[in-house]
């Protein structure tokens, strides 16, 4: 079976640099910027597992999964 | 955001005003899929909320919501269910809300047995009014008015309410979001005086005072220490010392109250005050 892949987006505008996501996340998709806020920097590793939309305090991620084809 | 947010939440209140990583966040976000498997219609929701950080949360959800004073959600949520019985009626404190002003409130609530789910956000601290300690604080803990510690033992709020009488009683956490849904599902599909306890994280003022620096630490702490029922039955009293059981703590089938004093009403007006 052919590897799903998700697509991230974090809404930088209302991230709160809190880190959870940072954690939490068990592939460590995310990485911080310089005002600490969540950057999706391998999205390629994402199982889709949800962890992060679940846990994130201010509803800022998004994960989708990419139709192939 | 997802559809779930959009249709559950007051869009324009948002971004909320809790602090970075806080518990409160997670905590509405859990509660709102509860809502979403459930089925409830918007408008057969009642969300009735007291005073401090986590009674903020009536200002976000979009339903029948009432924000009431300090310690006296529950006796609003009385009068709500009483009068329109059809309503599912939720009630959000905080732990100094729910054991220090309003603890009264709570056991008479058990005690009744009166069909209402009320959700306990147990950070062990008084958030809004900067950390002060409340009745959940742990001995030896930190607060604002307890810069040397604390020497008071701890309530227990999940064994408070089943020794009040509440006939569903659960705990979770902040961190295990998707057994929370779970745990307020059933509390809610449950007739009678349901409890959930989630023991949640406030960074702020009582991570900051108590070696748990972020919000990640404060999660980390709940991940090492909560035990799921399970587990818990194959551990040792030593073992369980210093950690706490999350899960379904108790369950009843006892009488539910409107459905009691209904009763008493169709009762007397058939003429039969009961005296024979
Ligand atoms: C009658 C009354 N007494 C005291 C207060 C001040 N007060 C506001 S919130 C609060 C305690 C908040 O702690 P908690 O209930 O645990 O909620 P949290 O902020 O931690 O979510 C207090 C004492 C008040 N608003 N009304
Ligand atoms: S869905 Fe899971 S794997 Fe993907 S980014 Fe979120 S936490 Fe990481
Ligand atoms: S969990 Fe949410 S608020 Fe916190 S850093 Fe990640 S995206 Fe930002
Ligand atoms: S003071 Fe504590 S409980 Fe209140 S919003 Fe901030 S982190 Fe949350
Ligand atoms: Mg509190």
């Amino acid at each position: 079976m052919a590897k799903k892949n998700f697509g991230i987006t974090v809404d930088r505008k209302i991230c709160k640099s809190c880190g959870i996501c940072v954690a939490f996340c068990p592939v460590s998709v995310f990485t911080t910027d310089h005002d600490d806020k969540a950057v999706v920097t391998y999205p390629e590793k994402c199982t889709g597992c949800r962890q992060c939309e679940l846990l994130c305090p201010d509803y800022c991620i998004d994960v989708e999964e990419i139709a192939h084809g | 955001m997802d559809a779930t947010h959009k249709k559950y939440l007051r869009m324009n209140k948002l971004p909320h005003i809790w602090c970075p990583g806080c518990g409160d966040g997670t905590i509405m976000g859990s509660f709102i899929r509860a809502i979403d498997r459930l089925g409830y219609d918007k408008d057969d929701v009642a969300a009735v909320s007291g005073i401090g950080c986590s009674g903020r949360i009536t200002g976000y959800l979009d339903f029948n919501t009432l924000h009431t004073t300090h310690g006296r959600a529950l006796a609003f949520a009385t009068g709500v269910k009483m009068a329109k019985p059809r309503l599912k009626v939720f009630v959000f404190m905080g732990d100094g809300d729910a054991t220090a002003i309003g603890g009264n409130h709570l056991i008479h609530s058990c005690r009744r047995n009166i069909d209402i789910t009320a959700i306990i956000f147990n950070n062990n601290i008084y958030g809004m009014t900067g950390g002060q300690y409340s009745p959940t604080t742990p001995r030896d803990k930190y607060a604002t008015t307890a810069p040397y510690g604390t020497t008071d033992p701890h309530f227990d709020i999940a064994k408070l309410c089943i020794g009040a009488g509440a006939s569903y009683v659960a705990r979770g956490t902040s961190y295990h979001a998707k057994m929370l849904t779970d745990l307020i599902v059933a509390g809610a599909e449950h007739k009678g005086f349901s409890v959930i306890e989630i023991i949640t994280h406030c960074p702020v003022n009582f991570g900051r005072r108590n070696e748990l620096e972020t919000p990640v630490d404060m999660l980390l702490w709940q991940k090492d220490h909560a035990v799921r029922m399970a587990k818990a039955e194959k551990m040792t009293a030593d073992e369980l010392a210093d950690r706490f059981i999350i899960g379904e703590l108790h369950k009843a089938d006892i009488p539910e109250y409107v459905e009691e004093y209904d009763r008493l009403i169709e009762r007397v007006q058939r003429g039969d005050t009961g005296r024979g």
